[in-house]
C-alpha cells in the first residue's frame, strides 16, 4: 500500500526525524491558510501516487498566500498519470546547501532490509544508480539485531564530513529504520535529505510503502489507505477480496491464481485479443466471490465478452459454477460468457452449468480463441 | 528418484486440525504420502482420521514419530513462528504453504533457518510432489501428475497445474514438481531447484515457470548457462501485464532492473532455454529436446 507524501511525513515525524513544517490542504482556502501560517515562499505539491509530479506541473512555487491559493486551485483536480489530485502539501521553500538520498528497502536477494545512501540526492537518483553505481553505498541490516550504532555512523559518514552533521544524520538513519520496522514498511525513502545554510540536517520529501500483509493486524495503518487514489473498480474489488487491475481491452477475464491469470491475459493477446483486466479470484472461491467478480467486470462498458478460466485445486469448480449461475440469475449479463473449467469437482460443475443451458470447455487455448472471436465479432 | 522428497519422507502437518490443514492432510493421505504426525497446540492426544497422532509441539511429534519433513498450514500471523518451531526441532525440510505472511517476519526467520541448515520451501507456495515416490507435500492435485523424468519448478500455483496437466495428458511424466512461491522472501529459489534437478539421475529435462518482477529468473538463466547440461524449457507469465505505478526509487536501484518479461525472456534465450509462448507449448518443446 502506497502512502501519500504527507502521510509518510507524519510517520517519519512521529519517529523523531527533523523536517520543515508544512501541512496538507484539500481546498485553495486551506492552502492559503497554511501558506500564511508558514510565511514566505512556499512549495505546493500534488499528493498523488505517481512519480514525475514536478514534470507534470503538480509542484509549484508560491511567493505569498494568495498565490498559494491560486496555484492550489490549478493543481487540485488536475490529472497526473490518470489520477485526480485531491490534496496538496504546502511546505516552505527552504534554502538548501546539499541534497542526499537515503532509502531503505526489503531486498529479495539478501532477504534483509538494505540501506542505500548517496551524497548525490535529488530527482535524478535513478540516473545516478544507472551511470555511477559506485556513488550509492548499500548496507544490509540483520533484522535480528537491527541497525547497529556503528552502521548508522558508517552511513552518515558517506554523506557528510562535519561531525555534528554526521551525528545528526546517524540519528536519522536509526529513526528511519525504527519507522520502517514499526510501520511494517517494505520501502521508506528520504529524497532528498538536505542540509541548510545554517548546518541543519532535515528530511525534505518522504515516501513509504506498507507491506499489504501487515494490514491484517494493523488497522491503524489500514486507515491511511486513500480509496480515491485508486481506480474505483480496483477499490471495489479489493473490498470484495479480489485482486483486480483494470486494463484497456475488451475481453474480461476471471481466473483463479495470479500466475494463471497473467498467462491467460498473455494468451488472449497471443490469439489477437486485448484483455480488459487482470482478476484473480484466489484460492478458496465462494460463489459470492464469483458474483462480485462478474459485477465488477460487467460494469466496464468496454467489455464485449467474458472468459472464466478456472483450474480447480483448492478452488472447487462447482463453487465457481454455482456463482456463475447465481450471478446471471441476479442480474443481466448482456455479453457472451465463455467458461473453461477443469480440476476439483468438474463433473458436478459441468452438471450445474448444463442445468441452466450453459456449457463449459476443458481446454484453455480453445476457450481463449473462442472468447477473442466473440469479442471481435461484437466490437 | 526425485528431489527434496522421496519414499523416505515422513511427513508432519503443522495446523492439521484447521480448515485448510485437515482438508489437505486428507488429500496427502489419500495420495499415499507417509503422513506420520500432526501438530496443533492444545489438541495433543487427539487422532486425525483415526490413524495420525496429533501432538502439542513439533519437538514431541518428531521424537515420537521420527518425522523428517513438515508442511505448514498455519494462519499468516503465526506462520513464521511455526517455521521457527520446525527448524528448532531439527527438521531438515520445511514446506510453508501459508499465504500473506508479513515479509519482515520471513526476513527474521531466514537467518535462523539457514543457521540450522534447514531447507525451507515457500512460503506462499503450493508445495511439491514426487509422483513416482507417491510423496505429496502441499496442495498440488495428485490426479493431474504422473511418474516420469521431467522436473518442474514454478513460482505460481494454478499455472503449474495447467502445465503439469498438459504434460500428463501427453504422456510425459514428472520426477518432481516444486512450487517455490511468489513472495519477496522465499527459502528455496529457482537455482536451488535447478541444481537439484541437474544432480538427480532420474531427471532428464527441466521445465521452469517464471513470472514478471524481481531478478530470480535472470539469475537462474545465468546458472543454466554455466552449470546445467540437461535441456531446459521456460515460460514467463505476465508479458502483457501493465507497468505498475511505481513509487520511490529504491526498488529500481536495488535490482538495477524492473523485472520485465522482455528482460527475462532475453536472459532465457541467451542461456539456451527453449521459450514457451503458451503453456501448451511445453509438450512440443520437450519432445524436440529429449
Amino acid at each position: 500500500m502506497n502512502l501519500h507524501e504527507y502521510q509518510a511525513r507524519a510517520l517519519l515525524k512521529a519517529a523523531g526525524i527533523p523536517m520543515f513544517e508544512g501541512d496538507v490542504a484539500s481546498t485553495p482556502t486551506e492552502a492559503e491558510a497554511v501558506a500564511r501560517r508558514l510565511g514566505g515562499t512556499v512549495v505546493i505539491k500534488a499528493q498523488v501516487h505517481a512519480g514525475g509530479r514536478g514534470k507534470a506541473g503538480g509542484v509549484k512555487l508560491a511567493r505569498n498566500p494568495s498565490e498559494a491559493a491560486d496555484l492550489s486551485a490549478q493543481i487540485l483536480g488536475m490529472t497526473i498519470k490518470g489520477l485526480t489530485v485531491q490534496k496538496v502539501l504546502v511546505v516552505p521553500a527552504a534554502e538548501i546547501a546539499t541534497e542526499s538520498y537515503v532509502g531503505l528497502i526489503m531486498d529479495r536477494d539478501t532477504q534483509r532490509p538494505v540501506f542505500m545512501v548517496s551524497s548525490a540526492g535529488g530527482v535524478d537518483i535513478e540516473e545516478v544508480a544507472a551511470k555511477t553505481p559506485e556513488k550509492i553505498v548499500r548496507l544490509p541490516v540483520d533484522p535480528t539485531y537491527g541497525l547497529f550504532p556503528h552502521q548508522a555512523l558508517e552511513l552518515a559518514f558517506v554523506l557528510y564530513r562535519d561531525f555534528a552533521q554526521v551525528k545528526a544524520a546517524a540519528r536519522i538513519m536509526e529513526q528511519l529504520y525504527a519507522a520502517f520496522v514499526n510501520n511494517g514498511a517494505s520501502l521508506a525513502e528520504i529524497n532528498p535529505l538536505v542540509t541548510t545554510p545554517d548546518q541543519r540536517v532535515l528530511a525534505l520529501d518522504a515516501k513509504i510503502v506498507i507491506d499489504d500483509n501487515e494490514l491484517f493486524w494493523r488497522p491503524d495503518l489500514g486507515v491511511l489507505r486513500d480509496d480515491s487514489a485508486e481506480e474505483p473498480s480496483e477499490a471495489a474489488a479489493r473490498r470484495a477480496n479480489l485482486t483486480f487491475i483494470k486494463l484497456d481491452g475488451n475481453v474480461g477475464c476471471v481466473v483463479n491464481g495470479a500466475g494463471l491469470a497473467m498467462a491467460t491475459m498473455d494468451l488472449v493477446k497471443y490469439y489477437g485479443g486485448e484483455p480488459a483486466n487482470f482478476l484473480d479470484i484466489g484460492g478458496s472461491s465462494s460463489p459470492e466471490k464469483v458474483i462480485n467478480a462478474l459485477k465488477i467486470i460487467t460494469a466496464d462498458r468496454n467489455v464485449k465478452a467474458i472468459l472464466f478460466n478456472i483450474f480447480g485445486g483448492i478452488t472447487r469448480t462447482d463453487d465457481v459454477a454455482n456463482g456463475i449461475v447465481a450471478a446471471t440469475s441476479q442480474f443481466k449479463v448482456d455479453v457472451p460468457i465463455v467458461i473453461r473449467l477443469t480440476g476439483t469437482n468438474e463433473v458436478e460443475a459441468i452438471r450445474i452449468l448444463e442445468g441452466v443451458g450453459m456449457r463449459a470447455l476443458s481446454d484453455m487455448d480453445q476457450a481463449v480463441e473462442q472468447v477473442v472471436q466473440l469479442a471481435r465479432g461484437a466490437a | 528418484m526425485s528431489i527434496f522428497v522421496d519414499r523416505n519422507t515422513r511427513l508432519l502437518v503443522q495446523g492439521i486440525t484447521g480448515r485448510e490443514g485437515s482438508f489437505h492432510a486428507r488429500q496427502m493421505l489419500e495420495y499415499g504420502t507417509a503422513l506420520v504426525a500432526g501438530v496443533t497446540p492444545g489438541k495433543g492426544g487427539q487422532t486425525f482420521e483415526g490413524k495420525v497422532p496429533v501432538f502439542n509441539t513439533v519437538a514431541k511429534a518428531v521424537r515420537a514419530t521420527g518425522a523428517n519433513t513438515s508442511v505448514i498450514y498455519v494462519p499468516p500471523m503465526a506462520a513464521a513462528a511455526a517455521v521457527f518451531e520446525a527448524a528448532d526441532a531439527g527438521l531438515p525440510l520445511i514446506v510453508c504453504i501459508t499465504e500473506g505472511i508479513p515479509v519482515m517476519h520471513m526476513s527474521r526467520a531466514m537467518p535462523f533457518v539457514r543457521s540450522r541448515g534447514v531447507r525451507l520451501i515457500g512460503p506462499n507456495c503450493p508445495g511439491l510432489i514426487a509422483p513416482g515416490a507417491r510423496a505429496k507435500v502441499g496442495i498440488i492435485p495428485g490426479n493431474i501428475c504422473s511418474p516420469g523424468r521431467v522436473g518442474l519448478v514454478s513460482r505460481s500455483g494454478t499455472l503449474t497445474y495447467e502445465v503439469v496437466n498438459h504434460l500428463t495428458r501427453a504422456g510425459i511424466g514428472q520426477s518432481t514438481c516444486v512450487g517455490i512461491g511468489g513472495d519477496p522472501i522465499i527459502g528455496t529459489n529457482f537455482i536451488d531447484c535447478l541444481r537439484a534437478f541437474q544432480d538427480d539421475p532420474e531427471t532428464d529435462a527441466i521445465v521452469m515457470l517464471g513470472e514478471i518482477g524481481g531478478t530470480d529468473e535472470q539469475n537462474a538463466a545465468a546458472f543454466v548457462k554455466e552449470q546445467v547440461t540437461k535441456p531446459v524449457v521456460g515460460f514467463i507469465a505476465g508479458q502483457t501485464a501493465p507497468k505498475g505505478r511505481r513509487m520511490g526509487h529504491a526498488g529500481a536501484i536495488i535490482s538495477g532492473s524492473s523485472g520485465t518479461a522482455e528482460e527475462k525472456l532475453a536472459a532465457f534465450a541467451a542461456a539456451g532455454i527453449a521459450i514457451m509462448r503458451r503453456p501448451v507449448d511445453v509438450v512440443q518443446l520437450l519432445r524436440s529436446k529429449m
